[in-house]
């Protein structure tokens, strides 16, 4: 028996297609339905349709005829799941073919095929995504709120150069903290969806660090301090690295890992309320990105344990690379000795040039501590923690 | 024509989707090793001339251009024939639209109006609605006034400006009848150029059919029964042609078959648009 829908007053330029076309699915190709209906133009128009859907019409009745085509179940024959929607539906190795697709969706067959490198799930994924970005999207802090700009303090005029000066030092540092994971999203299959969405939110927590580090900055003197050409040097082999697995561990196991203890350091030891607080905001925020990079690399050097020669061989590649350059500008040091220090008095310069001491020793021993959890054995992992660049980063 | 061992087509850039349409089939068919190209014409005039005079073996070619080219080719002892055209070609109609709140109800009623219609040379939002006009007795210039909106003018309506123009003066009360064809009556309606319901069709031409792929008299039958194989071989299925054939506006193509323009020709005799020659007579038509 014939199918029969009434659309009753509705017409064609008012949405009843949807509800012929929801009368057709389920029809095997060649059935037909009924179209019964008030509207004036409705067989004008349910011909028009049809005949642009591929779909057969026969108007030579009461009402329109719509015969099902075959062009809906064409469409789709090849179609393909990009995976499942859920962290456990993560492939092997991404295909470009999948394109933007949204992981699990139903793909249809042709499209541009996407043109990423970064598609294998040993060389991107870390367990640790899911959990790591939920955090991220929760722990989004706005740098207008969350500071108290008006706090009041007063320092020696050139107490607050030194401030400035670590400012200016820090922002072309998350610069390039900002510049290294937009590179590597860009080249990123998304269906690796919770990696995308991470580092997409590094990228803009190093945004709001580069904006709350230039607002402190320029708080007292609306001046900014020097950039030396080493530091410049340093942070450039970062940027170089094309390699994901090696790029995230020059900049998030080590770098960003040695900006712990920096960062922890200004909260502690800055002079002023307001650097505290961007110094304890941002501490945060790079303690994921921390998490992450030794996270995904522990994986990976667990799959493959050859990585971790290639890891070796990154750090002293840029090692060698930055032998002429001076390392971290000595106007950042300076001024670190003097923030801590808080005065001028010898004994307070005493005290700077300890912390600054301590908070060395203690890079030094996060990231021995981080290449131990990579796999390095002690005593490589102390050779190879000597070889960090004197920038920190 | 260069190359003797390709067959080459005519099309009329209509549009710059054509070559993005073409494009890819000549990289599809050449795939299938069947060696292909294709000419672009600025109108269907020369593409027509220029088939019949073989210097390109087929062209996709509108209604209006099919008419002529068979007159032509008859009147010069030669023969051209329809050999494919998309589903999409087959079963069409004109409608003429007037608005609701206007009391015209049947086309006696449009007797002293103005009727908007779309180019010169349209097939679909000219010459058929207009002839379907005369044969109820109503005499453009004499018992109607045609305001013809000619956009694209050599394109015989393959550019939807002008049936646009005129749907939209039906709209802004400047004409009382608008033609075009029954795709555009539900599209312009659907996107708000006729707000939904503001039109009723006053009346609708019979079905005819649109673009076939002429063959020309000196294409060579085994490149043309090749051309006509590969074309039936494409499928909706085939994630290569399917966006071509989306971008053409085809789920698949059929043979070609000429029953389906007796009512052009008339249309095209009673404005006298070509002769039986295939002569252009219409005095007021520059490609």
């Amino acid at each position: 028996m014939l199918a029969t829908i009434d659309l009753e007053g509705l017409g064609l330029e008012e949405g009843a297609h949807l509800l012929i076309q929801r009368a057709l699915d389920p029809l095997p190709v060649g059935a037909g339905v009924e179209v019964q209906g008030r509207h004036p133009a409705l067989a004008v128009h349910v011909a028009a349709w049809a005949r642009a859907r591929g779909h057969g019409v026969d108007l030579d009745g009461v009402a329109p005829v719509v015969t099902k085509g075959t062009a809906h179940d064409a469409r789709w024959r090849s179609a393909e799941r990009a995976g499942g929607p859920g962290a456990s539906g993560v492939v092997e190795r991404a295909p470009a073919r999948w394109g933007l697709a949204a992981r699990g969706a139903l793909v249809e067959a042709g499209g541009p095929p996407l043109n990423a490198d970064l598609v294998e799930r040993e060389v991107v994924w870390s367990d640790l995504a899911p959990k790591l970005y939920a955090q991220a999207a929760a722990g989004q802090w706005d740098p207008a709120k969350a500071i108290d700009w008006e706090d009041p303090f007063e320092l020696e005029q050139d107490v607050e150069a030194a401030v400035v000066q670590v400012m200016t030092y820090l922002i072309e540092n998350e610069q390039a903290a900002l510049v290294v994971p937009a590179r590597f999203v860009a080249r990123l299959h998304p269906h690796f969806r919770e990696v995308m969405q991470l580092l997409a939110i590094q990228v803009a927590d190093e945004a709001r660090h580069i904006e709350v580090f230039t607002r402190r900055g320029l708080l007292r003197t609306g001046e900014l301090g020097t950039s030396g050409a080493g530091g410049r040097a340093s942070l450039q082999t970062l940027v170089d690295e094309a390699d994901f697995s090696l790029g995230s561990f020059l900049l998030s196991v080590l770098g960003e890992g040695s900006f712990l203890n920096l960062l922890s350091f200004l909260e502690r030891h800055a002079p002023d309320p307001v650097t505290r607080r961007v110094a304890h905001l941002a501490l945060q925020d790079e303690a994921r990105h921390v998490a992450f990079g030794v996270g995904h690399l522990e994986r990976s050097v667990k799959a493959d344990p050859s990585l971790r020669g290639r890891l070796r061989l990154a750090m002293e590649r840029r090692h060698t690379a930055l032998s002429d350059t001076a390392g971290l500008n000595e106007e950042v040091f300076d001024s670190l000795v003097i923030l801590a220090a808080g005065a001028w008095t010898p004994e307070a310069i005493a005290t700077g040039w300890a912390k600054v001491q301590t908070l060395q020793d203690e890079m030094d021993e996060g990231r021995r501590r981080r290449l131990g959890r990579l796999g390095f054995p002690p005593g490589e992992a102390a050779d190879l923690s000597a070889l960090h660049t004197k920038n920190f980063m | 024509m260069s190359g003797d061992d390709e067959l080459v087509m005519g099309a009329v850039a209509y549009d710059p989707k054509v070559i993005t349409i073409w494009d890819g089939f000549r990289a599809w068919f050449r795939e299938q090793g069947f060696e292909f190209d294709y000419v672009l014409y600025s109108n269907y005039e020369r593409q027509v001339e220029e088939l019949v005079d073989g210097r390109v073996h087929v062209a996709w070619n509108s209604p209006l251009a099919w008419v002529r080219a068979r007159r032509l080719a008859e009147a010069q002892g030669r023969t051209v024939r329809a050999m494919a055209m998309r589903d999409t070609d087959c079963d069409l109609s004109s409608v003429v639209a007037v608005r609701s709140d206007s009391g015209l109800r049947s086309i006696a009623d449009l007797k002293g109006r103005v009727v908007a219609t779309g180019a010169v040379d349209s097939p679909q939002a000219t010459l058929l609605p207009l002839s379907l006009l005369r044969a109820e007795g109503l005499q453009p210039g004499r018992d109607i006034e045609v305001r013809r909106f000619d956009v694209g003018v050599g394109l015989h309506g393959d550019h939807i400006g002008g049936e646009r123009d005129a749907a939209r003066a039906l709209a802004a009360g400047e004409v009382d009848a608008a033609c075009m064809i029954d795709t555009n009556h539900l599209l312009f309606s659907r996107e708000g150029t006729l707000a939904a319901g503001s039109t009723t069709v006053l009346a609708q031409t019979g079905r005819y059919d649109h673009c076939n792929m002429t063959i020309g008299p000196n294409a060579p039958d085994a490149k043309v029964n090749r051309f006509a194989e590969l074309l039936s071989n494409m499928s909706y299925e085939d994630d290569a042609v399917r966006p071509l054939l989306d971008l053409e506006g085809l789920k698949q193509w059929r043979d070609g078959r000429t029953d389906g323009y007796e009512q052009l020709e008339n249309a095209v005799d009673d404005a006298g648009f070509y002769d039986a020659q295939g002569g252009i007579s219409a005095r007021d038509y520059r490609p």
